[in-house]
């Protein structure tokens, strides 16, 4: 096992190679367990200090930035909700436009990524994002997927899974949760031609990093789709956040695979899968399921993980195992 | 100086293009398209060196310029109408943020019921959002405008984006001569020089912050203070302009008032009408002057008010409807809180013209005259806007 740490923008072989520096420090106000901080602090210190960071309104802007504090420590911007993606292209534009005319160093890398939630990419900022990517801004798009809008108190997104109670798809005597089947935004970003599309999990953070690294590398738009669990929202304890995550992944209900110019491949196989009744159990949201819609949400996984069976060309993801 | 024959919206093109802006963010609609056309054209031939983001709204066009201008980058864009208003969430943002974008806008009407043609509805929408605002009234000062909002939205005094407004197809699409000015001259008057607080590696900062109760108020005034300063500013940058190229046009601008009894306030396109009317209505022994508002944010309160010295009654020529207000026309409102806190013995009287292009024909400003001065004269003042060209 290597020691040596490595510098930004390298991939790395284990989690002490992970670098020291911090780039967004402590002292915000996330609620504890929040999995964002998780994802974010390694990204950054994937990404190094050479970078530039646009966050679209959610909890993230909210918790790190009320002024005069900032727990930034790159240039970060926060326009609105709905417009991540063309910030960020402008930002692109600008950096090649004042490189070119040498206003700015010709040869330094600078990174743009954008930290957005899932309200402000798979709903209002869609539109921003698929832009964005269309046009081939390079620019590394995080979407940190908490499954609701969780900023404004727990409001059904189009990325919150079947089930899932939140204050809009409250359980009642016609409604028993979410009904409706998430948006699937790997599959939506690869649509538009990228180099680098991945899934990461912060239970996995080597796998992030150097997903990261590869996303920082590629040659246009990459786009990461982050797993971020949210004890608030999920109703789960905030020391369960990482076993949270990993059971997302060991049930399958969080495929760990990237699409890499052209290749798809999964990151971290699962020969055998733990039943989603293992995932759902640690979580308030899913309490009111009947067995039924547990059975309907694990046929929901069981054609998520089909498809990206096929996409490989083998088994990677096995059967359930009880 | 090259003299070409353009229309306003390739005018604010070249201008664009002599100011060495660096990033351009566009979406097409009527009447601005041919002003993004001829822009992508620029930077196709290679004769304007920015980047071209083909947005896929002017939502993102607003966003993309908001993110360009933050990272240091001279940003402008062009749009109207319902592009204006999609845009206003983001342009309030770009206005808090500090940011000296410059956007051109070829007004025109807003729906329902659709309409393609020009008025001052878009432009009215964003009268408190924090961004310069100057109406422009030939192709010549199009041009020379977008110029000078550079300099005062770049002046650290100020750091406001700035509109240039110009009415749609009126202005927008007809051709005039136009005296272009060779860049390297452009850039001795707006330099490069990044004087507002950008991205950048070296020395981070976070932009864009929340305030709360504790400090939003603050900030708030801070944009207050500098769209005073604006006023200053502008003034300065047209006379320096004046100065260095020979074309200077005051921020509001008098014409025959020297010895007027009464007179009217006009912008864009139609303050040239209502200068027809004016001799006109002179001719039939009406001592009626005329003033031309230039900027509109800032609004030029102490110079309007010493023009107005000695005037009995004042109309406003206004091309938008402020539906449900105490007057329809929006700046017929501006003139009527002067003339109320500053000016109590001069009438007003508002007007609407051109509504969704309706023809302003010079008879109809000359009998604009006539009601003032039948006013003047002690006819019984109206207290609701009068709307010209109104079918019964």
């Amino acid at each position: 096992m290597s020691l040596k740490e490595v510098g930004p923008m390298q991939e790395i072989r284990n989690h002490m190679q992970i670098p020291r520096e911090e780039y967004i420090a402590g002292g915000h106000s996330a609620c504890q367990g929040c999995g964002h901080f998780v994802i974010v602090r390694h990204l950054l210190k994937a990404a190094g200090p050479n970078t530039i960071v646009v966050n679209p309104t959610g909890c993230l802007e909210v918790v790190t930035t009320v002024f005069p504090y900032s727990s930034w420590r790159v240039p970060w911007i926060h326009v609105a909700f709905e417009n991540g993606g063309a910030v960020a292209s402008g930002v692109e534009a600008a950096i090649k436009s004042l490189q070119r005319k040498g206003v700015l160093p010709k040869d330094e890398q600078i990174n743009v990524v954008v930290f957005a939630g899932d309200g402000g990419t798979v709903d209002i900022g869609f539109q921003s994002l698929s832009g964005m990517l269309e046009r081939g801004h390079k620019v590394v798009y995080v979407l940190l997927d908490n499954e609701a809008y969780m900023n404004t108190g727990i409001q059904r997104s189009g990325s919150t899974p079947f089930g899932a109670w939140t204050t809009t798809t409250p359980v009642g005597k016609k409604w028993k949760g979410e009904w409706r089947v998430r948006k699937d935004m790997i599959q939506i970003a690869v649509a538009h031609h990228i180099p680098y599309a991945a899934t990461i999990n912060p239970a996995y953070p080597v796998d992030m990093y150097n997903k990261m690294v590869k996303a920082l590398k590629a040659n246009g738009p990459a786009f990461l789709h982050a797993y971020s669990p949210c004890p608030t929202g999920w109703r789960f304890d905030p020391s369960k956040t990482i076993e949270v995550a990993r059971l997302a992944v060991l049930t399958g209900y969080w495929v760990l695979y990237e699409y890499d110019h052209g290749q798809y491949k999964v990151n971290v196989p699962v020969l055998k899968r733990k039943p989603v009744k293992e995932f759902i159990k640690l979580q308030g949201r899913f309490r009111h399921m009947t067995e039924e819609q547990v059975k309907k949400l694990q046929e929901i996984i069981d054609q998520h993980v089909e498809m990206i069976n096929k996409l490989v060309g083998k088994q990677v993801i096995g059967p359930v195992v009880e | 100086m090259p003299r070409l024959a353009l229309t306003t919206n390739y005018a604010v093109a070249h201008a664009a293009k002599d100011s060495d802006v660096d990033v351009v963010a566009a979406y097409p609609i009527t009447p601005s398209t041919p002003a993004a056309e001829k822009l992508a054209e620029f930077v196709a031939n290679g004769e304007m060196d920015a980047e071209y983001i083909h947005v896929e709204s002017e939502h993102s066009a607003a966003s993309a310029l908001v993110g360009a201008s933050a990272t240091g980058a001279r940003a402008f864009t062009v749009t109207a109408s319902q592009g204006l208003i999609y845009m206003s969430e983001v342009l309030y943002i770009a206005s808090g943020l500090r940011l000296p974008m410059v956007l051109g806008v070829a007004s025109r009407a807003l729906s329902a019921p659709l309409s393609i043609w020009g008025d001052m509805h878009d432009i009215a929408s964003l009268r408190d959002a924090g961004l310069m605002i100057y109406f422009v009234s030939s192709a010549q000062e199009a041009y020379d405008t977008v110029i000078q909002a550079f300099k005062v939205a770049e002046d650290p005094r100020v750091h406001l984006p700035a509109i240039v407004d110009y009415d749609g197809f009126v202005l927008s699409h007809v051709t005039e001569p136009v005296e272009t000015i060779e860049r390297e001259e452009v850039l001795k008057y707006i330099p490069k020089s990044i004087t507002w607080n950008v991205l950048n590696p070296k020395k981070p900062i976070s932009i864009g912050t929340v305030g709360d109760p504790d400090y939003y108020y603050e900030f708030k005034y801070q944009q207050q203070v500098a769209m005073e300063n604006a006023l200053k500013v502008a003034e300065e940058a047209d006379r320096e302009f004046e100065r260095m190229f020979g074309r200077g046009y005051g921020i509001i601008e008098p014409y025959r008032m020297d010895d007027a009894e009464i007179a009217m306030i006009a912008y864009g396109a139609h303050a040239g009408t209502a200068r027809v009317a004016v001799d006109k209505a002179r001719e039939k022994g009406i001592k009626v002057g005329l003033v031309r508002l230039r900027l509109w944010r800032p609004f030029p309160s102490e110079q309007l008010k010493k023009l107005l010295e000695g005037i009995s009654v004042v109309g406003v020529l206004d091309r938008a409807m402020a539906l449900g207000g105490p007057l329809q026309g929006p700046v017929a409102l501006d003139v009527g809180t002067l003339i109320a806190t500053r000016m109590p013995d001069v009438r007003l009287v508002s007007f609407t013209i051109g509504i969704g292009q309706r023809d302003v024909r010079v008879e109809d400003l000359v009998r604009v005259a006539e009601m003032l001065d039948e006013i003047s004269k002690g006819k019984e003042i109206p207290m609701k806007t009068i709307p010209i060209g109104l079918r019964e």
